[in-house]
């Protein structure tokens, strides 16, 4: 297990090393989208129009943060289920898509579609908020505030670990 | 017969608290069994993500975030006294009513949708709670509260065995369904089992039986045994801490049993994840 540091957005030359199960230290930009925001995301992409962000930079993190105290300058974070969105990630993969937080397994599909464009799919252990509060930095609403804890919310991390679930 | 008097802003009062508690603080004995994990763990991520677990218990109270993001739907059990009346609305009311006032104060994650299928609208407020009410002896209010994760209920299953099915049999449906979840239940899991009663008890028992204290020993040996044995066997899957590989996949296993039909063997395995947020509560 190799433990590395990366800045985001990840370069597809970030991504060839990684073995499975390296941990990675990542510092930059997690854009937060869970059930809601993946099916609003996939039903832009099927109409043919344009997302409002940039898949190809964007590093998806499956979660859905606390909503924010006033005083602090975080929520609480951590990963939900990802095989739930599996049905909408080989879109968002042909569209861009190359980085992904979660944790438990994908489909064979999703499997597939990571390994056919050089994306990765990065573990992060769950049920551990206060934990990861160490790792972040700020943390504001981007898209789609109507959604609640299933907004699009840009959380800015530094060093948070995660680990190489699939390349 | 003298009746005992409760007013609903004395439950609403402790149950505030008891939600409070539960949300920067787990089982009391659950570090203790980490620790015990880590020392029997061999596999390296998973001694590394168990030390994460460890200090994520110390820091969510001193630093006042929730032990994980997804505080759950609340599940509370209550038991009222037969010689016990409550001055106010019904207890439901004034539960959901005390939690969407915790949900505020502390700026817990709305998790709840109030159509389940086509509207899917985010209630704001946590609520409403699930409340089961049973009547017991007696003229105190027991309430058994849990904030219940969206992850490892969705990897729990029922199924309705016949009287043919054996011991072995309920060992690999259990075993299969902790396969089958792998890190989605945020493992290390506690395994509640409920077997017998029908369709709907033996649900009702698995969730129960999630809520026994941690190392509470089943009083029928062969169902301790049992227990045992089906604690051993997913242990031996190698699925490990947070599905990474390891020893370490469950903490415990809790059999609750219940009689039923000549022709039943209803199995329920609910699935709780290491956040075991719960406590009961005696009014």
């Amino acid at each position: 297990m190799i433990t590395y540091r990366y800045t985001l957005p990840l370069c597809p030359a970030d991504i060839v090393p990684l073995q499975e199960y390296d941990k990675v230290l990542l510092t930059g930009c997690l854009y937060t989208a869970r059930d809601a925001a993946h099916k609003k995301m996939a039903a832009i992409l099927q109409k043919g129009e344009k997302l409002p962000l940039d898949l190809a930079k964007t590093a998806l993190f499956y979660c859905g943060p606390s909503p924010l105290k006033p005083g602090n300058k975080f929520g609480a974070i951590g990963p939900t289920t990802s095989s739930r969105m599996d049905i909408y990630t080989p879109l968002l993969i042909q569209n861009g898509l190359r980085v992904m937080i979660g944790k438990g397994e994908r489909s064979l599909e999703v499997q597939k579609a990571i390994m056919d464009f050089g994306a990765v799919y990065f573990l992060m252990p769950g049920g551990i908020s206060a934990y990861l509060s160490q790792y972040i930095v700020s943390y504001e609403t981007f898209l789609w505030q109507e959604l609640g804890p299933e907004a699009i919310y840009k959380l800015q991390v530094k060093e948070i670990p995660v680990f190489v679930g699939i390349k | 017969m003298p009746y005992r008097y409760v007013s609903h802003e004395t439950i609403a009062s402790e149950l505030a608290t008891a939600i409070k508690n539960i949300t920067f603080n787990p089982d009391p004995e659950l570090p203790a069994k980490l620790k015990l994990a880590l020392n029997n763990e061999t596999h390296p991520l998973s001694q590394e993500i168990l030390n994460y677990l460890l200090q994520n218990i110390d820091l969510a109270p001193t630093k006042a975030i929730p032990l994980c993001q997804d505080t759950g739907t609340l599940v509370v059990f209550a038991e009222i006294g037969n010689q016990c009346i409550i001055e106010g609305p019904p207890l439901p009311e004034i539960i959901n009513e005390t939690l969407k006032k915790v949900s505020a104060e502390l700026y817990l994650r709305p998790s709840i949708v109030q159509d389940p299928l086509f509207r899917r609208e985010n209630t704001g407020n946590n609520a409403p709670a699930i409340v089961h009410l049973s009547l017991i002896e007696g003229d105190k209010i027991k309430l058994h509260i849990a904030q219940k994760g969206g992850g490892a209920e969705n990897m729990s299953r029922l199924k309705m065995f016949t009287p043919s099915a054996n011991a072995d049999d309920i060992t690999n449906f259990a075993v299969e369904t902790v396969a089958l979840a792998k890190g989605n239940a945020c493992p290390p899991v506690i395994i509640g089992i409920g077997i017998g009663g029908n369709f709907e008890t033996c649900a009702l028992l698995a969730k129960k039986a999630i809520l026994q204290p941690l190392n509470n020993e089943n009083p029928i040996a062969e169902y301790a045994l049992l227990e045992n044995d089906i604690l051993n066997r997913v242990n031996e899957t190698g699925i490990g801490v947070q599905g990474m590989g390891g020893k370490t996949t469950a903490l415990a296993v809790h059999i609750l049993t219940a009689p039923c039909h000549i022709a039943s063997l209803p199995v329920a395995v609910n699935l709780q994840c290491h956040s075991h947020r719960h406590i009961e509560i005696i009014i």
